[in-house]
Parts: C-alpha cells; structure tokens; sequence
C-alpha cells in the first residue's frame, strides 16, 4: 500500500510540468558547449591538484606522530606539493566554484527572454515561478551530480594510490565538504540567475556575476583592512594595547563575515582540518586548560553552523528577489 | 445561440503617460474568426496580451471562456493557445520535439505527446521537415509549426498576434486557409490581430478596426463598407458630352447637390443623398449628353486608408 502510494507520487512527479522544465535544463546543460569546457577545466584542475598533494603526502604522513591525527584523505585535499607551484583542491574549488555557478545562470532568462521562447513557454498552463525554479533546479542538479563525482573520484584515487581507506568520519567530512560547496555554488547560481532576469543582455549579466565574484574575493579584503586600519588610533606615540588588537581583529573578522567567500573559507577550514578549534580570536584564558586534540565532527559541525546558514540563507535572499521581480516582470519584449 | 467566448468590456491599458488601449468593448462568440485590425503601434498586442493574462490590464473587466485571465492564468492558458508573430522555438531541439515539449507541459504523457504531434505535423505540412532542427526551418515553416504548436494543448479559442508577419503572398494563403481549415474543423475559435486587412478579410467572420487604442468599427466587411458609405456622402461618376465647362455651374441647380469635383474627363458628384433617377433627368433636361452614371463603392482600399492612414481625423470629419 504504501509503496504503491510512492509509485504513484513519482508518477505524478515525472508527469509534472515542473520535472519537465527542469529535465529540459538538465540536458541543456550537459549537452552544452559551456558546460563541457567548465567540466573539462575544473576536472582537469582537481587532478592536479590531487597530483601534486599525491606526491608529496608521504612526507607529510612522515611528519606526523599520532596516526589518529592522519586523516590522510582531508590532507589530501588541503596540502600543496612542496614546491608550492600548484594550489591545493580547496583553493581550486574556491576560486572556480562560483564561476561554475555564475556561468550556468547568468543567461537562464535572458536568453530565453531574447529568443521569445520564454513567451512560448509562459502562454503554456505553466505556474510563472516554475520556470525560474526550474532554472535553479537543473543547474543546481548539474552541479550536484558533478561535484559529487569529482569528491568521489578523488577518494577512489586516493584509495588505489594510497592503499588505506578513508576512516569513517573523514568520509562523512569529506561528503559535507562537497554538500557546502554545491550550497555555495548555489548562492552564485541564484546571484547570477537574478542578473539574467534583471539585465536583458546575457554579457551585461555575466559581467555583473564576476563583477561581484571578483570584488569578494580580490577587493572586499583590502576594503575591509584600511577600514579596519583606519579605525586605529595613531600608532607613532603609542604602541596598541592587547585589548584594542582583539577588538580590531573581531572588527576585521565580522566584516569579513559579510562575504560569502569569507564564511565558505571558514567552513573549509573547520571541516578539513580538525585540529582547528575555533574561529576568530582567543583569549590566553580561554586556551587554559584545553586538550589539544582535534575536534569531532559534531563539534566542528556545531562551530560552522552560522556560516552555512549564512551561505544558504544569502543564496535564498537572491533566490526571493529573483523570483519577486520575475513574477511582476512584464514578458513582452 | 451565439456563445459568448471572449468578452471585453471598458478595457484600457495604460503604459506610463501613453493610453495604449481605451476603454475597449468587444465580444467574440464561439466559432467565428475575428480579425483585429490596425495600423502598427494601434494596441493590438496589448489588447492579446490583456487577453492572455500576460499583461494586467488598468481598468476594465475581460472574460475568456467564462474566467478572468488575471486571476485563473493557469486555466486559461490550458484553453486558450497563442501564435506571436515571431514564435520562440528551441532552435537545438527538432520541430517534433518542441511539439512534444509543449505536450507535456500541458500534462501530456510523452506518448500521448508524440502521437498528437505527428499528427498535427502531418495537417500543417511539415512531415518532411519534423526531425530537422527548428532553427534552421524558414519563416513561412516556423510559422505552420508555430500554428500546429498552439493546437497541442486542444485548444478552445487561438489567439494569433500578426500570424503572417514576413511570409510570401503564396504562403500567406496556404496559411489562412489552413487556419479557416482547422477552425471549421475543430470548432475553434479565432482572434487574429493584422495591419494587413487584404489579406485577412477573406477568412474572418468579423473584423475591427482598432487604430489609438480605440475600436473603431467592427462588424463584416460588408457592414464596414456601409458605415463608411453613410458618414460619407454618396458618390457618382459621370461622363457627359456637351460643353464640359459649363457643367460645373449647370450642375449647382440640381437640388441634390453637394459638392464636385473634375477628374479629367469625368466628374464625381457627391450628393446628400442617394439619387432615385432624378440626376440623369436633370442632366439631359440641362442639354448634356449622359455618357455614364455610375455610382462609387467603397472597396477595401478605401477602408483601409480612411481607417488606418487618416487615423487621427476620424471622428472629427
């Protein structure tokens, strides 16, 4: 009985409009020249990536004395080799992540928009905000399935070159790493899916999309240091006392917060490497009496919580603009 | 026994400081043809567009099939099927999958899809072009598979925005009448907007003439013509032999009279009112030879020019 509930459920899911709409997303993407190039540049910049940490984590294994501090496969993803001359997955992931994501939406609307198949598609029984869930749906799903099989790629090469599986718990980090980059490639998504409703030029929009990517991850740090330099006081006759250096350095940090690059950083930081304990700045009292071991996954789950809510939450907002303005847009072109 | 199916009352759109539609009253029954007609600019889009639930219309009420577009989009639109002038196909997917896309957003299973495709691709024609991609059909094709696209989802009334926009005379006939075809064949019914009332006189039912926002006249062609003729005065053409001169001022006796004008060797009389045989009386009694009398019509070329070129003067004349 119930299985022939869910039977039916998926039945009527398939049949929907908006599995149809968001079908038709999919296969636009992957048989997409864009997607290809992207897939191919990503994938063959996480191999080597994955290359160089290859070679070099032995000595880095060499190095450490507790094996329950290993966690081979989290230093897979994080080391460089060690002439430095490659940057480690995190760093690729981070950098090309949002790309990813604002060259699959910067022209979901426009372009339809531009073509007058968004007309045809609209004068179908067709709800208006399924047409831009879809958009979000499909690329997300792309994403998704993509970013998956890059983390369990790496994982399996980890395997065969290493020849120790990954214990459990660096598994399941190694999976909510992957999860909180689909959400933040998510938020690009939705960024750039607002700017191809909002600009009716595809190129205007992509330029805004890397505009804005570009600002948070090369200017908003200066920015955010000569505010925070500024707000010194004159340092010529006095040399600042601890207290207004800890001050700063939660100013810097809550400004920083404000950028999604930022809080994704925070997240990668605390999810790969355990030993890690906190984010933000410590007091001598607070580091008193604490055993330096690595933290559990719970704990290092519970310290990142407000960033992923915050990733999450702005890719939302963007969402819920889009959607607004789309709804009252008028179509005619 | 006439249906109401498209109802329109004291319908107006405003676009900034610019009124595109005026207090706009129409209704079209069940079955008919309805041209809408105009020069370019005239509010006809708008007017579709309203229709469709597209656009919110300002002040006035429309009803389409019994439903207010605005409020029951979805339900409307799984009634009412749209042609815009340029119809947006994927132009990567083949004319027989953008049928079957559209199929199935309009809840039908991918088979069920296919199979009404094929057969509407076979009735407008394209069986030969159906697996090519539908960026590389020609204008006159996409518009048949643009027609064969709107009847997908069954639809009770199509509505077609400047359907034969771009195509040559030829294909503008196959077109039409493909369009009357279908119509008498499934009882659907037609509202066809066009600046090109030659064309489309031949299959509407009723046309109006919608020129600023404002309808004008509507009604056949034939009631069109008559309207014109009764705010215009009635016209005759007459040829005489005799002292071509003089005729002119002999003419201001007859009672009738109203205004003449001389068209090289013929003259147009316009009279107040129509002549009952008393003209060619009065003109051999003056001494003049009657060569011809012929009373003037109004053609089509004459509708189109006092409606659609002199816009702005009507009403006022």
């Amino acid at each position: 009985m119930e299985l022939h509930n869910v039977a039916k459920r998926i039945e009527t899911f398939v049949n929907s409009s908006l599995w149809t709409l968001t079908r038709k997303e999919i296969t636009d993407h992957i048989r997409s020249f864009r997607f290809n190039i992207l897939l191919a540049i990503i994938f063959l910049t996480c191999i080597a990536a994955i290359y160089s940490a290859l070679s070099s984590i032995r000595d880095v294994a060499a190095g450490i004395e507790d094996a329950k501090d290993m966690n081979l496969y989290l230093q897979m993803l994080t080391i460089t080799d060690s002439s430095g001359s490659l940057p480690s997955f995190i760093t690729f992931i981070s950098f090309l992540g949002p790309l990813l994501g604002i060259s699959l939406g910067f022209d979901a609307i426009n372009k339809e928009r531009n073509a007058h198949t968004l007309l045809r598609v609209l004068s179908q029984p067709v709800p208006r905000d399924y047409i831009i869930l879809s958009k979000f749906l499909g690329s997300l799903a792309v994403i998704a399935a993509f970013i998956f099989s890059i983390g369990l790629l790496i994982i399996g090469a980890g395997i065969l070159s290493m020849g120790i599986p990954p214990s459990f718990e660096e598994f399941i980090r190694i999976i909510t790493y992957l999860v909180m980059i689909i959400s933040y490639i998510g938020f690009w998504l939705g960024l750039s899916i607002l700017f191809s409703i909002r600009f009716k030029q595809a190129a205007t929009s992509a330029l805004a999309g890397i505009a804005i990517w570009l600002f948070f991850s090369i200017f908003y740090s200066i920015i955010v240091n000569l505010i925070v330099n500024a707000s010194l006081p004159d340092q010529l006759f006095q040399s600042i006392s601890a207290e207004q250096q800890q001050q700063n350095y939660e100013l810097y940090t809550n400004l920083m917060r404000l950028s999604p690059n930022f809080l994704f950083s925070e997240i990668t930081t605390i999810l790969l490497t355990p030993s890690y304990r906190t984010l933000g700045p410590v007091s001598m009292e607070q580091i008193v009496g604490s055993i330096p071991s690595p933290l559990g996954l719970f704990d290092s789950l519970t310290i990142i919580w407000p960033q992923v809510i915050g990733i999450i939450s702005a890719g939302i907002i963007c969402f819920a603009i889009a959607y607004f303005i789309f709804i009252f847009q008028e179509i005619r072109s | 026994m006439k249906e109401n199916i498209i109802e329109l009352k004291g319908v107006s759109k405003d676009y900034k400081e610019t009124r595109a539609v005026n207090k706009l009253d129409l209704t079209i029954s069940k079955g008919e043809i309805f041209g809408l007609l105009g020069p370019n600019g005239a509010g006809k889009s708008t007017t579709i567009y309203m229709i469709l639930g597209l656009t919110k219309p300002t002040e006035g009420k429309i009803t389409v099939c019994g439903l207010e577009p605005m409020k029951n989009q979805i339900l409307v639109k799984k009634k009412v099927g749209f042609l815009p002038d340029d119809v947006g196909f994927y132009e990567n997917m083949s004319g027989l999958e953008n049928l079957v896309y559209v199929g199935k957003l309009n809840g039908l299973s991918t088979s069920n899809a296919k199979e009404r495709a094929l057969h509407l691709i076979k009735q407008v024609g394209l069986e030969e072009a159906m697996h090519k991609k539908a960026g590389k059909y020609s204008r006159g094709m996409r518009q048949r598979l643009g027609l064969a696209d709107t009847l997908m989802k069954e639809p009770e009334v199509v509505i077609m925005d400047e359907p034969t926009l771009g195509i040559d005379p030829k294909g503008i006939n196959e077109f039409l009448d493909m369009i009357q075809t279908l119509s008498k064949e499934h009882g659907i019914t037609i509202l066809l907007s066009s600046h090109q009332l030659h064309q489309v006189q031949k299959i509407c039912d009723r046309v109006g003439i919608f020129v600023r926002g404002n309808l004008l006249q509507e009604g056949d062609i034939p009631t069109l013509q008559r309207a014109l003729q009764e705010e215009n005065h009635v016209k005759y053409k007459v040829v005489v032999d005799g002292s071509l001169a003089e005729f002119p001022r002999k003419m201001e006796e007859y009672s009738n009279m109203e205004m003449m004008e001389r068209d090289s060797d013929s003259f147009i009389l316009t009279l107040t009112k129509e002549d009952d045989g008393s003209l060619a009386d009065f003109i051999t009694s003056s001494g003049y030879k009657l060569l011809a009398l012929e009373q003037l019509t109004y053609g089509l070329d004459d509708i189109y020019e006092r409606y659609f070129q002199g816009g702005e003067s009507i009403g006022t004349a």
